[in-house]
């Protein structure tokens, strides 16, 4: 069947919820509004006021008690209707919530999991639109998700719930009501997706493409365009930004020697910088690199509003082609 | 075993209360002689540390609280080990008595493997989660919506109607101005949660007097809740915080949601181990503190007035924990500086406890070759 990524994240968030008490949701209008994207419709019905918790809009509040009660063994998830606002309470994120079990040298860990909508949306400009992966995914003691379709965001997010540690799931608004399909075993409440593993979306072998989120879509389209040219992309899905799988990333590198990396974020110190920097620094990537790495990412700007300065701004599937192209030495 | 009543009238205050803590108590020989104990071994403890900072055997940030030891000493003998406190931090002494030791505590300031938190956390973090004592946290304010999510947990995990565990987060005068304590209250308040939002006004954010950084009127900040109850302590008198605690634990436990509860003390050092404490007050307001209200004279006066102990009784035992406190510095400074893998260790949790903890498969070194994989 095909499902929306919304429903799957919902059904994660309920078959959690059902087999753990601990586990509970809270957040802004996740409750009787049902969720401002209604990530969480029907689990206020559920499982009542005690489980399902809208809070008044204080994130650095609630987001503090929140992980207060994974110190205490709850397992939190902290819903932030946008990532854009997790800004508030990014102290309690990185200070309270990714140091606890190291600075207790393993006394108290902090099972949480602070998820919502993250990255570019649609003509909401500059303070509602942009990705925080590089950012959380800096932090030790963090770990960072983010799923692409409907299974990753099902499989992830289950995961992420039963971690024991800190996790920040990034989730993408322009896809929650995009189906996909999902297999027999992903309808199953045991579907767990392991954490820190990218899936090879799409074996091949001139070009390899690191991308995640709303990126491997647009990769994927242009991977079907670059077979047309005669150029077999290999496109890899990251799911875990922290920890990144390094042995997936760099063993397909070294089989393509070319590598294209796609993320909405800014290029300063985002995740493809990241990605470049470890072909510097492995030897062996290094020695089989046979073409400069291409970065594809958002413009260095705040975003704009107005629709062609959005587009500008934001990666679009020619730009990953032309990349392709030039990373190959074909085209112009 | 010797006891005696004592008049706790005027020290406290309450706030949209209906009824208050008693102005009367008894306590006994044993009592009393435990307080003037943990408080003088802290009161030592912090001395030591005065002077092992001066002498550069502990670094970084050093926040002292001597001349506040009743507060912890009071707090603790009205708890239980089920109740959660969290604290700033100033928080060596809230450590020793939410099952730490003297040794374990200098150990962690000297830097070594048998301190508190193994090396890792240093003057500011010090946690003991079999205590319910959750720190020990360096970012000013930052603690108390943590504590009330404490609080949050102790009522999601009680039958309804049941007492339940309480929570209190500590934090200065100067932490209380900080807007993310009005929004935990706010939260607290609406979903009846059993915490205590305690205030230890030692006059001085940092370097700011009370007067200069706050609009309550007469800087008190027991009233800070509005809605929200409170009380005002003396919290130089160890009867009156034990007192004073208990009255605050009931109210909290039986579901009237939280309160606010303002202790009156004062730190004999400066701020931090930078700060003389002197640019801002004066050497004469200090001594007058020191003679006129110090919490360890205080319980000293009790024991001798009712002739449960004479002055040179007390004298030999100050001289029993001068002795026990400089022995466990020296053993404390003997340990070991903690191993090299405890750099990557307890970064991630494998299954939440302390045994467990997750093997990283890469750790970024700051020189790329040293990088370690398999950690």
């Amino acid at each position: 069947i095909d499902m929306p990524v919304r429903e799957a994240l919902n059904q994660a968030i309920d078959e959690e919820m059902e087999r753990d008490d601990a586990v509970y949701i809270m957040g802004e209008e996740v409750a009787q509004y049902q969720g401002a994207y209604k990530v969480t419709k029907g689990l206020y019905q559920k499982y009542g006021e005690r489980r399902v918790i809208d809070t008044p809009i204080t994130e650095m509040g609630f987001t503090g008690l929140a992980v207060g009660s994974a110190y205490k063994d709850l397992k939190p998830i902290v819903e932030f209707m946008t990532f854009n606002f997790s800004m508030q309470a990014i102290d309690q994120i990185v200070n309270s919530a990714a140091k606890q079990y190291y600075m207790s040298a393993g006394d108290i860990s902090c099972p949480i999991v602070f998820r919502g909508a993250n990255g570019i949306a649609a003509g909401v400009a500059a303070q509602h639109s942009q990705c925080f992966a590089a950012w959380y995914s800096s932090v030790p003691g963090l770990k960072v998700l983010a799923p692409y379709s409907s299974e990753d965001a099902k499989g992830l997010l289950k995961a992420a719930i039963r971690d024991p540690n800190p996790v920040v799931f990034l989730e993408q608004e322009l896809l929650y009501g995009t189906p996909f399909p999902m297999s027999d075993e992903a309808q199953g409440k045991d579907f767990v997706i392991p954490i820190g593993e990218a899936k090879i979306e799409k074996e091949g072998s001139d070009v390899t493409i690191v991308t995640f989120s709303r990126g491997v879509g647009l990769s994927l389209e242009a991977a079907e365009e670059l077979t047309k040219k005669g150029i077999n992309a290999e496109v890899i899905n990251l799911r875990t930004i922290r920890p990144l799988d390094r042995d997936t990333i760099l063993s397909s590198i070294k089989k393509t020697g070319r590598v294209v990396t796609v993320e909405d974020g800014w290029p300063q110190c985002g995740v493809g910088a990241e990605i470049a920097a470890m072909c510097m620094e492995d030897d062996g990537v290094f020695d089989s690199l046979d073409a400069p790495v291409q970065r594809i990412c958002g413009a260095d700007v705040p975003m704009p509003y107005a629709l062609n300065l959005e587009e500008a701004a934001v990666p679009q599937i020619n730009d990953i082609v032309e990349a392709c192209e030039k990373a190959t030495y074909r085209g112009k | 075993m010797a006891s005696a009543t004592f008049n706790l009238e005027g020290t406290f205050k309450v706030h949209n209360l209906d009824t208050a803590p008693p102005t009367e108590t008894t306590a006994t020989e044993e009592e009393l002689l435990d307080y003037f104990k943990t408080m003088y071994t802290m009161r030592r403890m912090e001395i030591t540390c005065d002077n092992e900072y001066k002498a550069r055997a502990i670094r970084g940030f050093c926040h002292l609280y001597d001349g506040q030891e009743a507060i912890a000493t009071g707090i603790n003998d009205a708890f239980t080990q089920e109740d959660s406190w969290i604290t700033s931090y100033r928080c060596h002494c809230v450590a020793l008595i939410r099952g730490g030791s003297v040794e374990k505590v200098l150990a962690e300031l000297f830097g070594l493997q048998n301190g508190y938190t193994k090396g890792k956390g240093g003057s500011m973090h010090f946690y003991n989660k079999e205590h319910n004592f959750y720190g020990g946290q360096g970012i000013v304010g930052a603690q108390v919506p943590v504590g009330v999510g404490l609080a949050f947990a102790n009522k999601y995990k009680t039958p309804e109607g049941e007492h339940m565990p309480v929570s209190l987060s500590a934090y200065g005068d100067g932490a209380a101005n900080q807007g993310q304590i009005w929004e935990a209250a706010n939260m607290a308040a609406l979903w009846k949660l059993p915490a205590i939002f305690c205030c230890e006004n030692n006059s001085y954010g940092m370097g700011t007097s009370v007067e200069r950084h706050t609009s309550n009127p007469d800087g008190d900040y027991y009233k800070m809740g509005n809605a929200i109850p409170g009380v005002k302590i003396d919290g130089m008198n160890v009867l009156s915080v034990r007192e004073g605690m208990k009255f605050v634990k009931e109210y909290c436990a039986s579901g009237n949601g939280p309160i606010y509860v303002e202790m009156n003390t004062y730190r004999y050092h400066g701020h931090s181990m930078s700060d003389p404490g002197t640019t801002y007050r004066s050497r004469d307001e200090i001594a007058a503190t020191r003679s006129a209200r110090d919490p360890i004279e205080f319980v000293k006066k009790c024991l001798i007035e009712n002739n449960m102990k004479d002055e040179g009784e007390l004298k030999e035992i100050e001289k029993g924990i001068r002795k026990e406190v400089q022995k466990a510095a020296k053993a404390a400074k003997a340990g070991p500086i903690p191993p090299p893998e405890e750099l990557y260790n307890y970064i991630y949790a494998e299954d939440g406890s302390k045994e467990k903890a997750e093997k990283q498969k890469f750790i970024r070194m700051p020189q790329y070759k040293n990088s370690v994989h398999n950690a």
